[in-house]
Order: structure tokens, then C-alpha cells, then sequence
């Protein structure tokens, strides 16, 4: 009976093979599948093809005259401008002085961040206390807080610090305090069951599952980080890349604007670059499911 | 019904007297009474909603959010294995395994614990890496590594395929064999109780309905004669006839 059936199994795709019929078919339709649902092979170095481009239509348009360069210089001179301005020593010492107001702004925000929503997500005392004002500060764009941040704190940079970390601290704070609460409970029933200390329960259990929801929130930070940061330095300032970018503006320099603007994009992708590769390395866990 | 009781040495580690557990109005668990010997391995079935998890849960302590009375002693020691693995996805196998574990030579026993589950080499992957059966054999080193006097579990092959269940079975005991834990497993299988257990409770009407201690010999086969008259009498208390249905 046994030996039976092992011939049978072996023997039916082989002559169906030499008939030609079943698996070709078989082999079609799975190939078509694949075809219409996937997107194909990644296209190497395919982010970079975009902006290559554009660049390609700026140089031909300056060089073809189509493009008034007091409207947009070519940018071969926007390159000799940042060059100069690097030599000089002037855009290292605004971009010092942005990187320096958007980290110290970032650093608080995300550690009163973190830790309101620790205190809000782990006890019901913490979140009636709390996660009102956040809710009511949220609903409050931060730019619109300037003025009134002004008159608290003057046109110094405890003023744009503060801007920056307020703007910081909201995404933080809804992400990882909603990831906070979202943890299953059964994983709080497990704790239970092994005896785990209330300590041990946050280290092994809180932290690490309201981990995702903390990066989702670090990237938005970076983000509200920039942005505020642009408009306390064009609101008023004696230094940084808005300044430079704005007093720029006021003689008419278009290609130091574009160096500004340049810089900025350089620091928001490398900022975020940084943070996806944080996140990354935190989530390793998750990641072997996408793999 | 608890003739059995009497010959054995020392107190029961599990001693459950009159315990009722509610909720709203429905009684759930109304007056049970039970005791489980030290390294005693006790079957529970019963009818889909007839309070399995809820007498389980009360042992695990993971019911003071229940209403109810009663007297309820366990041992400190004790571990859980539920019907999902469990295992946090954030923690590598050997974590899990030790996790909670406050000793000095944790991280030794949890190897040895894999070892024992036949997972030894998979210290270091992430649970999404394993199989369902694979997770549930994590689970259970979990729960073996802190030497339990009593082990809960309920349904934990419920979610494997037939194969798997069976290596489980003879997986679990073996290790009950070393560990000498007294075990509550609920189940749904009539065949996965008679098997395994030494005694096997029917839960109906939030009482213990049936108690029979499976006097089949190890290793016991399904074929045998006992074994099937205790599956007809288990049968019958969890309301279902053996005849067939249809005239054959
Ligand atoms: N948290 C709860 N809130 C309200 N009712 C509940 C709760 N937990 C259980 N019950 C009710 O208690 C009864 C017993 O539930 P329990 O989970 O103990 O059944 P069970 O015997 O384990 O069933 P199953 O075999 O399907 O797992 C059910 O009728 C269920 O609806
Ligand atoms: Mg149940």
C-alpha cells in the first residue's frame, strides 16, 4: 500500500510533464501574479534620479539663458557662493549656531516629552493632570505662541530654545504616551504571572513596547524642530541660517538664499537619516518581519 | 469522589474551597471546591463557557478585577502558560525564557531550559523568527525554568495542528516527569486529557461535575478498552452520546 502510493505520487507529475500540460500552466498563472501585484526590482540609486534631474534643467536653463540668475543663479554659482561663505567662515558659524539652537531645543523637548507622557500613560492621577494642557497646548500652533513667548522670555535664545522644544515635545508626547497605552494587556497579565517588580515591568515591558511609538514621534520632532527653527530666526536673530538667509534677502542675494535653503534640506534628510537609523537599530525586532 | 485524597502524604498544594466568581449577574463559578496533590497532573474539561479560564485565572491570580468569594490557597510558586505563546516580541528567545527571573545563573538555566524543549541554537532569534509549536515550546521552557510547584495552563496546543500537538504531549510529560510540578491544564480534548492526566475534572454548572482518576497504564494507547470507556463516561458528562448518530 505504502510502496504503491509512493510510485503513484512520483510518477503523476512526471507524466504530466511529458504531456506538457499541467505544469506550464501552473507556472503562468503563478509568474502573472507576481507580475501585477509587485512593483518589480528597485531601481538602484533610484532617490537620487529625481533631484539629478531637476539639477540637469536648472544648468541647462541658466546656460540656455532661459533663467534670469537674479531669479535663480546657476548652480555652479550658488557652489562658488557656499564656497566663499565657507571660506570666509561665515555658513559654519550660522550652521553651528542652528544645529546648536535646534539640539538643545530637541533635547528638552524630548526629554519633558517623554516624561509626561511616562507620567500620563502609567498612572490615571498623571493623565488627568497632564494630557489636558497637552491636549489644549496642541491645539495651539506653536508659531502662534511667539509673541506671547517674546513678552515671557525676550528676542534671546532662551525664547527660541523654549519655541523649539515646545513645538518638540507635542509629537513626542501623543506618540509615545498613545503606544504607552496601546500595549496589549496580556503582556501586563504575563508580568503579572512571573512576579515581575514594578520596575522591571516598566524596563522590560513599558519602555521597550511604547519604543515604536516614541520613533514615529522622534521623527516628527525633527521635523517641528526645523521648521521652528526657521521662523525664530526670520522673526528676529543675529545669527544662524535664517538669519543669513534673511539678511540675504534684504540685498537682493538669491544665491546665498539657495545656500540657506540648500543647508536646511541637508539637515532636515540627515537628521531624519539619523533618527530612521536609530529607530532601526532599536526595532530590530520588528524589522525581521518585513524582511 | 476524593477517596484518592485520603492516602496521600502532606496537604494538597492547591486547595480551593466554596469559590464563586461573577459577572454582572451571571455565576460563572458557584461554590466550587477542589484540591490538587503535589505533583499531581489534573485535566479540566468542560463545555465551551463553562468557566474553565475563569477557575483558572483565580489560581493565577490575574482575577481581582472579579467579584466573588471563596477560599483559594496556591503556591507562591507558580507559572502560567496560556494558549498564546506570550513571548514579548521585543525580547530574544533566551530573554523570554529568563525573563523576571532574579538569579544569578538565569541566563544558565534558560539554556538548559531550551535544551530541554528541544530549541538549544535558538538562543538569540526574535520569536516572529519561530513556528507556532516553536513559540509554544518557548512558553513552556518560560514557564519550567522557575521550577514551579504548580503549573497552569489553558489550551496551550490549542492553536497547533494535530502533529505538533501529539510531540507536545509527549514533550509536556516528559518534562512534568523531571520537574514534578502539580499541573492544571484545561482542555478541550477528551483525548489529550485521558492521555496526559492522572485525574481528569468535568467543570459544569460552576461545579466540578466529574472526577475520575485515569486508571489506564502508561504509555497509554487510545485503543485500549479503559481508555475508551473513560472517554465515553467524560463523554457523556460534557453532554455528549457516543452512539452514533446516523445507523450505520
Ligand atoms: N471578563 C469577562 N467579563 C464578562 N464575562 C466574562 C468575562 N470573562 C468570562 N466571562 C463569562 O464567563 C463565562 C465563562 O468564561 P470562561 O472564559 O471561563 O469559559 P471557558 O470555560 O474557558 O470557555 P472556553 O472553553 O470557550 O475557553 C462565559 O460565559 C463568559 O462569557
Ligand atoms: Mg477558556
Amino acid at each position: 500500500m505504502n510502496a504503491f502510493s509512493t510510485t503513484a505520487s512520483s510518477t503523476i507529475p512526471y507524466a504530466s510533464d511529458e504531456r506538457g500540460l499541467i505544469p506550464p500552466a501552473v507556472q503562468t498563472r503563478k509568474t502573472g501574479a507576481r507580475r501585477r501585484l509587485a512593483l518589480g526590482r528597485a531601481i538602484p540609486f533610484g532617490a537620487l534620479i529625481g533631484p539629478i534631474l531637476l539639477l540637469v534643467i536648472w544648468s541647462i536653463g541658466s546656460i540656455a539663458g532661459v533663467i534670469d540668475p537674479r531669479t535663480l543663479p546657476a548652480p555652479w554659482s550658488v557652489v562658488g557662493t557656499a564656497v566663499d561663505l565657507i571660506a570666509e567662515g561665515k555658513l559654519q558659524e550660522h550652521l553651528m549656531t542652528s544645529a546648536w539652537r535646534a539640539a538643545q531645543g530637541l533635547v528638552f523637548g524630548i526629554l519633558i516629552g517623554t516624561i509626561l507622557a511616562l507620567i500620563s500613560g502609567l498612572s490615571r492621577l498623571g493623565e488627568a493632570i497632564i494630557d489636558g494642557p497637552v491636549q489644549i497646548k496642541r491645539a495651539i500652533p506653536t508659531l502662534a505662541l511667539i509673541p506671547l513667548l517674546m513678552l515671557w522670555f525676550g528676542i534671546g535664545e532662551g525664547m527660541k530654545v523654549t519655541t523649539i522644544a515646545l513645538a518638540v515635545l507635542i509629537p513626542i508626547y501623543i506618540q509615545t504616551h498613545s503606544s504607552l497605552r496601546s500595549i496589549d494587556s496580556r503582556y501586563v497579565e504575563l508580568a503579572q504571572t512571573l512576579r515581575m517588580g514594578y520596575g522591571e515591568f516598566i524596563r522590560q515591558v513599558i519602555l521597550p513596547g511604547a519604543l515604536p511609538g516614541f520613533f514615529l514621534g522622534l521623527r516628527f520632532a525633527v521635523t517641528y524642530a526645523w521648521l521652528s527653527l526657521v521662523v525664530v530666526e526670520q522673526v528676529n536673530a543675529t545669527s544662524g541660517i535664517g538669519y543669513m538667509i534673511d539678511l540675504a534677502r534684504n540685498y537682493g542675494q538669491t544665491d546665498v538664499v539657495i545656500v540657506g535653503l540648500v543647508v536646511y534640506a541637508l539637515l532636515g534628510l540627515a537628521s531624519d537619516g539619523i533618527v530612521r537609523l536609530f529607530q532601526e537599530r532599536s526595532l530590530s525586532w520588528r524589522r525581521t518581519l518585513a524582511d | 469522589m476524593a477517596s484518592h485524597l485520603g492516602g496521600l502524604s502532606g496537604a494538597p498544594v492547591v486547595r480551593v474551597e466554596s469559590l464563586v466568581r461573577r459577572f454582572g449577574p451571571r455565576t460563572v463559578l458557584d461554590g466550587l471546591s477542589l484540591d490538587i496533590e503535589k505533583g499531581e497532573f489534573v485535566a479540566l474539561l468542560g463545555r465551551s463557557g463553562s468557566g474553565k479560564s475563569t477557575l483558572l485565572r483565580a489560581l493565577a491570580d490575574l482575577d481581582d478585577k472579579v467579584s466573588g468569594s471563596g477560599r483559594l490557597e496556591t503556591p507562591d510558586k507558580k507559572s502560567v502558560v496560556f494558549q498564546d505563546a506570550r513571548l514579548l516580541p521585543w525580547k530574544r528567545v533566551l530573554e523570554n525564557v529568563v525573563l523576571g527571573l532574579d538569579l544569578p545563573d538565569a541566563a544558565e538555566r534558560g539554556r538548559v531550559a531550551l535544551e530541554e524543549v528541544g530549541l538549544s541554537g535558538r538562543e538569540t532569534a526574535w520569536p516572529v523568527e519561530l513556528s507556532g509549536g516553536e513559540q509554544q515550546r518557548v512558553a513552556l521552557a518560560r514557564s519550567l525554568v522557575r521550577d514551579p510547584d504548580l503549573l497552569l495552563a489553558d489550551e496551550p496546543f490549542g492553536a497547533l495542528d494535530a502533529l505538533t500537538r501529539l510531540r507536545m504531549h509527549d514533550l509536556l510529560r516528559q518534562l512534568c516527569a523531571r520537574h514534578q510540578p502539580a499541573v492544571l491544564l484545561v482542555t478541550h480534548d477528551v483525548d489529550e486529557a485521558v492521555t496526559l492526566a492522572d485525574r481528569v475534572l468535568v467543570l459544569d454548572n460552576g461545579a466540578i461535575a466529574a472526577d475520575i482518576v485515569i486508571d489506564v497504564p502508561r504509555p497509554r494507547d487510545h485503543g485500549d478498552r479503559r481508555f475508551g470507556e473513560i472517554r465515553s463516561e467524560l463523554l457523556r458528562h460534557l453532554g455528549l452520546d457516543t452512539k452514533p448518530l446516523l445507523p450505520i
